[in-house]
């Protein structure tokens, strides 16, 4: 095989034309190289020495040839190289069980380099993380990312009655701490997660961007007339810290995502459908929405997790019922943030209609309850346990 | 198998070479031979710890090697090169000069000012200053020469004064400078050279470093010592890491044929015999 460089020098990338005839020429091949820059004997003797290959310099016809004979160190670094499954999940084998360490950052897919690091992340079993929904899920996320901007009619002119406008900002200020959980949550575990569940790893840092846009909205909501948000109470910071610490990523999953965010969902069209402004309304549509792939995600991912492991289903009960041990002695849902509620639904401030206010917040409260039970259900939790459990969830919602 | 492990000296012209022994350390020790290191701030150092018996092996420089040599022949002992890395065979250094430089060939540089690396480089300075005296430039009398000495006793291992030289000549400080050949490359690709500069004389080829050990001192250990470097793999991922970091694909037998032309050169030089002559009556 021959190259000629033509005028092409080392310093500008002649290494590129000799590595790729090299490449051609396969093992032990030998390459003849001629060139017209000055000084590609130099270069050409001193690559070929740095990157193994035999170089002999050939002056038989009186112009000069280098002659190249392919080294094998490019063959050996290689030789031991894994393919780390396959890009495609749904291809066979494509996702693996139990994932090397050693393949640390590289795509699903790729072949690794043996020799590499060994990373440390905890996430890295299969059947604790995957969902083959993760994907589709991911996928209709970053398609419905919307504008926090545009999506809202910032501009549209209104004014609530100062007690009213009151309530709202409570409410704001109750779903941007809650709203803070839902991004810290996920945000921990894409840390720890195995690489290669490239699509889990998406599907959960999109959700930390939702979540993001969710305090984002929120916030500037509360502020819109006013210099201050409202009042965060110790018993919300508390239950939401039982959910923050949780160290288990199925457990975290199914109280953020299945009890928490499934509550949410029942709480954020509520508000919507009593708004007493356009933003309001729009803030809690929006943020519903995505709360609701949320929800899918960690339905999807924990009906696996079970059906390969119905040991767990256990675990999470305990999980529930340690959790509500621990948040007894709380005050649960702040008054201050249950009367907001029941000021929106209700409208005004004459008693028929804060009695029907109460009755819609009560009716909020046992439609929480009913749609925890459908998930639990769905997830091969029997009646008693689904019951059971959705009545000791926590009374802060999330 | 001696209690005593076989003890190898290197210099620390970089901090990766703690990483390089560490790692060949374990990887020796694995495979059962009991091995340490001391390192040595200069090359000096380290061959008279190699004659007082402090070291085994030294991983020598050629200058070392020649020190060594020497220093064998004047105390009726004997050195011996065991091996080498595959990069330490066949270098060439070069004399380059700038662009639209009014300088065409080796006699061209007579009064002109000429850039070389460390007073003790083989490669920048020691060889190629020889090979244009041979050419009939004495330097010095002939041409001046700009030192740039850094890290005197690395023996040019440490190539930062050969990027100064480099960079002198892109200043247009010098008219011409010495390097070692694959170092053209890569300072250009740093940008320490412009584009254009060429090289207008190659020195003949010589070799570089090895490993030297006297009189067959720990023979079996270093059997063994030589015979794990020969048996280490490129593919091998474990010293793959080591290699990559110590520049080599593989190791060689030692040769002791590439000296000749730095053996020349020290002697036209006369840059070794003080401290022969120095360890020498320290040694006798």
């Amino acid at each position: 095989m021959h190259v000629d460089l033509e005028g092409l020098g080392f310093e500008r990338g002649g290494s590129l034309l000799v590595k790729r005839a090299l490449r051609r020429a396969g093992p032990a091949g030998i390459v003849t190289v001629t060139g017209q820059a000055a000084d590609l004997d130099v270069h050409l003797r001193a690559w070929c020495r740095a990157e193994g290959h035999e170089f002999h310099w050939r002056d038989d016809s009186g112009t000069g040839c280098a002659v190249v004979v392919r080294g094998s160190a490019f063959d050996e670094r290689w030789s031991r190289a894994e393919r780390a499954g396959s890009a495609d999940p749904f291809e066979p084998e494509a996702v693996v069980e139990h994932p090397p360490q050693r393949w640390g950052l590289a795509g699903r897919g790729a072949l690794v380099e043996s020799g590499g690091p060994e990373f440390h992340f905890m996430l890295d079993r299969k059947v604790e993380v995957w969902s083959a929904d993760a994907a589709r899920i991911y996928a209709q996320a970053a398609a419905a990312q919307w504008d926090p901007a545009t999506a809202i009619p910032w501009e549209t002119q209104f004014d609530l009655p100062r007690e009213v406008e009151d309530a709202v900002v409570q409410i704001m200020t109750y779903l941007i701490e809650n709203e803070t959980a839902a991004l810290v949550v996920p945000s921990r575990f894409v840390a720890q997660m195995h690489p290669h569940f490239r699509e889990v790893m998406q599907a959960l840092a999109i959700q930390a961007a939702d979540e993001a846009r969710h305090v984002e909205v929120f916030t500037r909501r509360a502020l819109l007339k006013n210099k201050y948000l409202g009042l965060s109470t110790a018993g919300g910071q508390a239950s939401l810290q039982t959910l923050v610490e949780e160290a288990d990523f199925a457990t975290a999953s199914f109280l953020l995502s299945v009890l928490g965010e499934g509550t949410f969902l029942s709480l954020l069209w509520f508000i919507e459908r009593h708004a007493p402004d356009p933003v309001t309304a729009a803030v809690c549509r929006l943020a519903a929405q995505d709360e609701a792939r949320h929800v899918a995600f960690g339905m999807a991912h924990l009906r696996e997790h079970i059906l390969a492991d119905p040991s767990i289903r256990g675990t999470l009960m305990d999980a529930v019922r340690r959790r509500h041990e621990a948040l007894r002695h709380t005050a649960g849902l702040n008054a201050e943030v249950f009367d907001a509620l029941v000021l929106l639904a209700a409208g005004s401030w004459s008693p028929a209609d804060i009695a029907k206010g109460y009755d819609a917040v009560s009716t909020l409260v046992e439609e929480m309850h009913n749609s925890r039970k459908k998930r639990l259900l769905k997830l091969h939790f029997n009646e008693a346990e689904a019951e059971e459990m959705s009545r000791l969830h926590t009374r802060n919602f999330m | 198998m001696s209690a005593t492990p076989l003890l190898l000296g290197a210099v620390a012209y970089d901090p990766k070479v703690v990483t390089i022994w560490d790692g060949f350390q374990q990887y020796f020790e694995e495979r059962g031979l009991r091995f340490d290191y001391i390192l040595y701030t200069t090359y000096e150092r380290q061959v008279e710890a190699l004659f007082a018996g402090h070291i085994h092996v030294a991983w020598n420089s050629p200058l070392a090697w020649l020190q060594s040599q020497r220093l064998a022949g004047r105390l009726g002992r004997r050195a011996e090169a065991i091996a080498m890395r595959d990069t330490d065979r066949d270098l060439s250094s070069v004399i380059i000069i700038r662009e639209n430089s009014s300088i065409h060939s080796v006699a061209d540089l007579k009064g002109r000012r000429v850039a070389a690396g460390a007073k003790d480089s083989p490669q920048a300075t020691l060889i190629p200053l020889y090979f244009l005296a041979q050419q009939g430039l004495e330097p010095h009398r002939d041409f001046e020469v700009a030192m740039f000495d850094r890290m005197l006793g690395k023996h040019g291992d440490h190539i930062g004064g050969e990027r100064d030289a480099a960079r002198a000549l892109a200043r247009g400080e010098c008219d011409a400078a010495c390097l070692l050949d694959s170092n053209l490359l890569l300072f250009t690709q740093e940008g320490v050279l412009p584009p254009g500069i060429r090289a207008i004389a190659k020195t003949p080829l010589y070799d570089h470093c090895n490993f030297t050990v006297l009189d067959n001192n720990m023979g079996d250990e270093v059997r063994r010592f030589r015979e794990l470097l020969l048996g280490m793999a490129y593919s091998d991922p474990q010293v793959r890491r080591l290699l990559d970091l110590e520049g080599l694909k593989r190791w060689l037998p030692g040769r002791t044929q590439g000296y000749e032309l730095l053996s020349s050169a020290v002697e036209h030089f006369r840059c070794l015999d003080s401290f022969v002559a120095a360890v020498a009556a320290r040694c006798m």
